[in-house]
């Protein structure tokens, strides 16, 4: 079974086609990387995935969950769109971490919220909230500490470096255990000295078998790191396949053009 | 005519700024946070009869405001102000909350869509990334201007006085109708200490702000 069903997404800005019939399938525990040139819809297309924006029509089905559905008339309820929202897990190019809090908080507060409300929904008792909240605390440590970032628990954003903020949002997006973790140019805002260490923290989820979404503009990454590659264009995927095909014998003329660009740049 | 008793005079006549300040404080903030809400509305005749009102009330003169409020309740529908203070009051909160709604509004819009975006895929509902995630960011936003606009309302209480609430000035107005003119200037003293204090205040709230930046 597939891990992430697209069927048919299309989205409109106004007058402006920005994805045109988009279909396409993930499976577990693989990557998949989607390159093109800006504006040919691959930012909207993971906005649509992770729930940001609503596509004007098309199916979204995430492990078996349909998480979209512009045939379905009927709006989901709060629960609804929440569990839909959680399925996926998205990093920001900018990292939209909160400036207000520390690195721990940062990690364990949207995980915090939605404990407290299921121990109050559920009438558990304080101790057992307790034991919930610390036991966050606990598994929000781990994963900082799986990004390298142990000695930075109690800093806040504003502390760190882009690379080490990335680093962050990656773990916040970790704690919620997303059955697909979905990256928006993970690197683009960040010196090209320090994207190295994002990528590795991204290598290393790859490694462990993490299903992923990916889309980047560091060609020799997705080469690396991907099972499959999409190349978008205007709005369609132009072209898919494994790095080796799409990089080494691209079929589309536009591709070529694009990976081109890319290497001479 | 001691010092002590024109002393005595001017505080119970700042007894009547401090009430309308105090009081416009504290319904001037939650008011204002609704007008917020209202002026930022999805809705567009709720937004636009918002602005309307916004627009009448930061267009017209406060004192004005306080004639209006005292009076028209009695003249167009037949049911008179009871108290003067209540009229002040109501006019002071009126006023403020236009004038708060905005800064308000200035400091939501200032927030980055980020912050909301982040919290919706990391699936708080709305209320929870209003209140976790973007208020406090609002407040370290707004705190400057609402030192200004608070400021200005402590001055500003001294226009009740046109209604004939017997405020600060007043009482010194009486002394210099009797041919006394320095308490006129000695009132200045308790808003300049009392003014001085609220800054005091609101540099040690930006501090406390301090601690992270964006």
């Amino acid at each position: 079974m597939h891990i992430l069903e697209v069927q048919n997404l299309c989205k409109e800005f106004g007058s402006a086609k920005v994805l045109k019939g988009i279909d396409f399938n993930q499976e577990e525990g693989q990557v998949v990387s989607i390159i093109g040139s800006s504006g040919s819809g691959k930012t909207t297309l993971l906005r649509c995935i992770t729930g940001l924006e609503t596509a004007d029509s098309g199916k979204i089905t995430v492990g078996g969950h349909v998480t979209f559905d512009a045939a379905e008339k009927k709006k989901p309820s709060k629960a609804e769109r929440r569990e839909n929202q959680l399925c996926t897990g998205l990093v920001f190019q900018s990292f939209n971490l909160f400036p207000q809090y520390t690195v721990r908080k940062n990690v364990t507060l949207a995980k915090e919220l939605l404990v407290r409300e299921e121990c109050k929904a559920k009438k558990r008792s304080r101790q057992e909230t307790k034991a919930a909240l610390a036991e966050i605390d606990e598994s929000a440590e781990k994963i900082i500490a799986s990004v390298g970032l142990s000695d930075k628990l109690e800093n806040y954003p504003c502390e760190l470096s882009g690379g080490q903020q990335q680093r962050v949002a990656i773990a916040r997006a970790l704690i919620l255990s997303p059955k697909i973790l979905c990256f928006d140019e993970p690197t683009s805002a960040l010196d090209p000295e320090i994207t190295g260490e994002v990528l590795a923290v991204i290598r290393k989820l790859a490694g462990e078998g993490r299903t992923m979404l990916i889309v980047t503009h560091e060609m020799g990454f997705a080469r690396e790191v991907s099972n499959e590659v999409i190349f978008m264009h205007d709005g369609v995927i132009a072209e898919r396949g494994t790095p080796v095909q799409v990089f080494d014998d691209p079929q589309n003329a536009r591709l070529r053009e694009f990976l081109s660009a890319t290497l001479r740049a | 005519m001691t010092f002590t008793q024109v002393t005595t005079d001017l505080l119970n006549g700042f007894y009547e700024n401090l009430l309308i300040f105090f009081v416009t404080l504290l319904g001037a903030i939650p008011f204002g946070l609704i007008i917020t809400f209202g002026s930022m509305s999805r809705f567009k005749p709720v937004k636009w009869l918002v602005k309307t009102f916004i627009w009448i009330i930061r267009g017209t003169p406060l004192m004005l405001q306080l004639f209006a409020v005292l009076y028209v309740p009695g003249l167009v529908f037949g049911i008179p102000m009871q108290s003067r203070m209540t009229a002040a009051l109501i006019a002071f909160i009126i006023n403020y909350a236009a004038y708060f709604s905005e800064i308000f509004r200035g400091g939501i819009e200032s927030i980055p869509k980020g912050q909301y975006e982040a919290g919706q895929v990391l699936g708080m509902t709305k209320t929870q990334v209003f209140f976790k995630v973007v208020l406090l960011q609002v407040i370290k936003r707004i705190v400057p201007p609402m030192g200004n606009e608070i400021i200005t309302l402590v001055k500003d209480t001294s226009l009740a006085r046109v209604i004939a609430i017997a405020e600060l000035i007043m009482a010194a107005e009486r002394y210099a109708g009797r041919g006394y003119i320095w308490p006129l200037f000695y009132t200045g003293a308790f808003f300049l200490i009392f003014n001085g204090l609220l800054s005091l205040l609101f540099h040690f709230i930006e501090k406390k702000l301090d601690y992270y930046k964006g």
